[in-house]
């Protein structure tokens, strides 16, 4: 096994240093795995086409085009025009903007909160436990979808970050039910006992054993969070709620354009697209460091 | 006369890797044959690959013969009818050879009219016959009962009934005694030996432990790697072995029978226990929890340590040994009783203080896989007492190094992964860990029963070192008499949540004086095929399973399955069975306490 043979040198320097510690040696592991590697410049790449994207081109996304309907992809509209002659590109690199915040930010906060939550009631137990699935089932029995819907417009002054907060308030329950049991599990393994009676803090032993130890379930559920977000950014924004004509998000452009597939494919296919490469670079980056923290995991070298 | 069983040439592969190489064995009709080795040295897969029950990745080559019929090879159906009617297994995992939701008896029941054609009637009496042979109480009554109402014990016995329901020519024993206390490993082994003199089987039993197969085996095989080292008659394996890596073997297995010098401790006491209690609530109900009894885990426990002491904490499982660890580790007032370490009281300590006195009691535990956090490095690990004592970075980057050295590691191997180490290894990481804040005293909880004898006499040897240049106490928790022998000064046997009897380790195993403690140390096997055989004559077999601890007994609680409360007089009996022996220092906690040598 390649783990297992380390060039003298490399043994000699590794006495007189001192030991790297976690963090250190999970970055490495990342950063030695070239698809992880690949999904993280992917992602760079996708945020820098968004945010330089529309300095790039002399039409802004609310403009309209009135001498060019429909036109093609050409060396005047690079992406085309939609059907009241919209520029494609502008339109969906300002979605793109609006898709990439909320989707990431919505995955990190509904993940988040639900390993904190999910990790402290598991732990701790008791009536903290029972408080906190409470709260769980209270917020899993809500028609999410009824109350995002009642409450949004209200926070319109609030900007797009409350619109982010309300999603990720209704997408972490269910992930934060399997933490807590998975906690349940881990609380009784030595290894937490052991430093318990190390006399490791409460919160400590969440954060350096339970949560790593929870990880991989984290990552691909955050991985999924992100493509979902965007879908229900989506939902909301076709019933009038969330993201608002004239401004557009991915979802909004997917929406739209769908009818127009087959007749005119550059209003649908560049938003779809992008949509696809967007999910499949956090998957990439996902996996990838689902690997770093798994140390019995083959896909990572050290 | 040809063989029974003779397997030649057997080779057997797990995805390409060797498991088994060249194994040639032979039984005879009614012989025992002892295959023993550690881990991994293919004495499971050799077994498994007679019966064909080895995993769809295994390949097998070479030939087992049984009375010159080819069983590698064989069709299932061929197989299938061999299995159970001449060759039957008893496996190590008994909870899991019974399907958990069709009656014991039924289930034998089942093996008998397997390959014989009688009425479920008749299936059914013999099945009940079965059980009474391998001394089941109330045979007819238990065989209406599930896998899980039986103890684990019991469920052995059970499975040995099943195996026997057909009058089989051979029985495979995979490790039947591992997973049982030394009490209920006698009682079974007892059975396995009526067993075999009533049917007249021969008997091809693994396992690991020296001690069983000096008792039991006519002939050893020793395996290493997959191959068969040494094979000859018993004592000549025992006496005279040939290779050098028999002798290593027997001479790693730590012995009850050999006394050590240990040396009497007078320095200040370090943990001073009387009376500790910890009982748990027996809840019922799902909405609203009613305490419908109460489990006492601990009742009654006495300790003392001094410094540069080891006292070994003895009992079966269930006693309370590792309750009591617990109850101490977490530094509260106890429920019942009083905990001094370093004279000092838990519980009544400031946040401060209770840190302080962390710093100076650390723990190891039974299972270096489970106690290591797999996610984080060995380095991290080592460090995360430091951590929390608040060394600083300096510090821990020039401990962690000198630690593994310590313990004889590596210090490069500080970013790898507990999962890239091997059993002993890992404890060893263990120990690190504990030792990084310079305790004063170590608990031990099982330290080395999930080893491997070599490893172990390394752990061991380890342990004594670090002991002697550190200056430790260690409270050593163990079920396994020799080891304790072998390490401890002092002992302090537990029974059903009490401690019953303590004192210097040899004086104790010398001249025991409760009578749970004879029984303990009689049923403890020894590796030696003459001493081991004349031992089984004087053997103290207890009678039946621990009682329940949720019950609370008046007078004495061991009085159920005492061998010296029947031969007591009216009056005695009438005091056994009211009054609590008391227990105070060192001594039996006994009320006609007679010293009986048992070793």
């Amino acid at each position: 096994m390649s783990t297992l043979i380390e060039p003298p040198e490399a043994v000699a320097e590794a006495v007189t240093a001192a030991p790297t510690g976690r963090t250190a040696l999970v970055l490495r592991r990342f950063l030695r795995n070239r698809s992880a590697l690949f999904g993280a410049v992917l992602l760079l790449l996708l945020f820098l086409l968004a945010f330089a994207g529309p300095y790039l081109t002399p039409w802004s996304y609310d403009h309209i085009d009135y001498g060019a309907l429909r036109s093609a992809p050409g060396p005047d509209h690079w992406w085309g025009t939609n059907r009241i002659g919209q520029d494609v590109f502008a339109q969906t690199v300002r979605g793109l903007q609006k898709s990439l915040v909320i989707g990431l930010l919505v995955a990190v906060l509904a993940t988040g909160l639900a390993s904190l939550v999910g990790a402290c009631a598991g732990y701790f137990g008791g009536w903290t436990d029972r408080l906190l699935m409470f709260l769980v089932d209270l917020l899993l029995v809500f028609p999410a979808f009824l109350i995002i819907a009642i409450i949004s417009p209200r926070l319109r002054s609030g900007g797009w970050f409350a619109f982010v907060a309300l999603l990720a308030v209704f997408a972490w329950m269910i992930t934060a039910r399997v933490v807590r049991s998975m906690t349940l599990s881990l609380k009784e393994r030595e290894f937490v006992r052991a430093a318990r009676y190390m006399g490791v803090g409460p919160f400590r032993i969440i954060w350096r054993h339970v949560l790593p130890n929870v990880a991989s379930f984290l990552i691909i559920d955050a991985t999924i969070q992100v493509g979902g977000a965007v879908m229900s950014e989506t939902a909301l924004s076709y019933f009038g709620f969330g993201v608002q004509p004239p401004d557009v998000s991915l979802g909004t452009l997917i929406a739209s354009g769908t009818g127009a597939a087959v007749t005119y494919p550059w209003m649908f296919f560049f938003a779809a697209g992008l949509l696809v490469v967007f999910v499949l670079a956090v998957n990439l980056v996902g996996d990838g460091l689902r690997d770093a923290l798994d140390p019995t995991s083959k896909g990572a070298r050290r | 006369m040809s063989p029974l069983l003779d397997i030649r040439g057997l080779d057997v592969d797990f995805d390409g890797r060797p498991a088994v190489r060249d194994v040639h064995l032979t039984l005879d009709r009614g012989e025992v044959l002892g295959l023993v080795g550690e881990s991994g040295s293919g004495k499971s897969a050799t077994a498994l690959a007679v019966l064909g029950l080895l995993p769809g990745n295994a390949v097998t080559r070479g030939s087992v013969r049984l009375e010159g019929t080819e069983l590698l090879g064989a069709g299932e159906r061929e197989l299938t009818r061999i299995r159970g009617s001449r060759v039957s297994m008893v496996f190590q995992d008994p909870l899991s050879a019974f399907t958990p939701v069709y009656r014991i008896g039924d289930q034998i029941a089942e093996a008998v009219r397997a390959h014989r054609d009688v009425g479920r009637e008749r299936a059914r009496e013999r099945a009940v016959e079965l059980l009474d042979l391998v001394g089941i109480p109330e045979p007819a009554l238990r065989a209406r009962a599930f896998p899980h109402e039986f103890s684990g014990g019991m469920r052995q016995r059970a499975m040995i009934a099943m195996a026997l329901a057909d009058d089989p020519d051979l029985i495979l024993a995979d490790e039947p005694t591992t997973a049982l206390d030394v009490t209920i490993q006698a009682q079974i082994l007892d059975v396995l030996r009526t067993a075999r003199r009533e049917t007249g089987a021969a008997l091809l039993l693994v396992s690991h432990d020296l001690g069983v197969i000096a008792g039991m085996a006519d002939r050893v095989a020793v395996m290493r790697d997959g191959r068969v080292v040494e094979q000859g008659p018993a004592r000549e394996v025992f006496h005279r072995p040939r290779e050098p890596y028999t002798r290593q073997l027997l001479a790693a297995v730590p012995r009850i029978d050999t006394p050590r010098r240990t040396a009497r401790a007078d320095g200040e006491p370090v943990l001073r226990v009387r009376g500790l209690t910890r009982t748990f609530p027996v809840l019922q109900g799902s909405v609203v929890r009613r305490r419908t009894g109460t489990v006492y885990a601990a009742d009654g426990v006495d300790l003392d340590i001094r410094r540069g002491e080891t006292l070994a904490l003895v009992g079966e499982s269930g006693s309370g040994k590792s309750t009591t660890l617990f109850e101490l580790l977490e530094l509260a007032q106890p429920e019942a009783g009083t905990v001094e370490l370093f004279g000092q009281r838990p519980g009544t300590l400031t946040k401060a203080e209770t840190r302080a006195l962390r710093r100076r009691v650390q723990i190891v535990f039974q299972d270096p896989m489970a106690s290591l956090d797999p996610r984080m490095p060995v380095g991290d690990i080592i460090a995360e007492p430091l951590r929390t004592q608040g060394a600083g970075k300096a510090v821990i980057g020039r401990r962690v190094p000198e630690l593994l050295t310590r313990v004889g590691l590596d210090p490069a191997h500080a970013d790898r992964y507990p999962h890239e180490f091997s059993g002993g290894q890992r404890q060893r990481i263990g120990i690190a860990r504990a030792l990084s804040v310079e305790p004063e005293l170590l608990v031990l909880d099982e330290p080395v029963s999930a080893l491997d004898v070599s490893v172990q006499a390394e752990v061991l040897d380890l342990l004594r070192r670090l002991k002697e240049e550190l200056g430790l106490a260690y409270l050593f928790v163990s079920h396994d008499l020799a080891v304790v022998r072998n390490i401890a000064d002092r002992v302090s046997v537990m029974y059903l949540g009490r401690t019953v009897e303590a004192g210097p380790v040899d004086e104790v195993f010398a001249r025991p004086r409760h009578p749970y403690t004879q029984a303990l140390l009689s049923a403890v096997p020894v590796p030696d095929p003459d001493r081991e055989r004349e031992r089984q004559g004087t053997r103290i077999l207890l009678q039946g399973d621990p009682p329940s601890p949720t019950h609370r007994y008046d007078g004495c609680r061991f009085r159920a399955r005492c061998p010296l409360y029947p031969t007591l007089a009216g009056d005695e009996q009438k005091r056994c069975a009211h009054e609590v022996p008391e227990f105070e220092g060192d001594g039996a906690a006994c009320h006609f306490p007679r010293v009986r040598e048992v070793l």
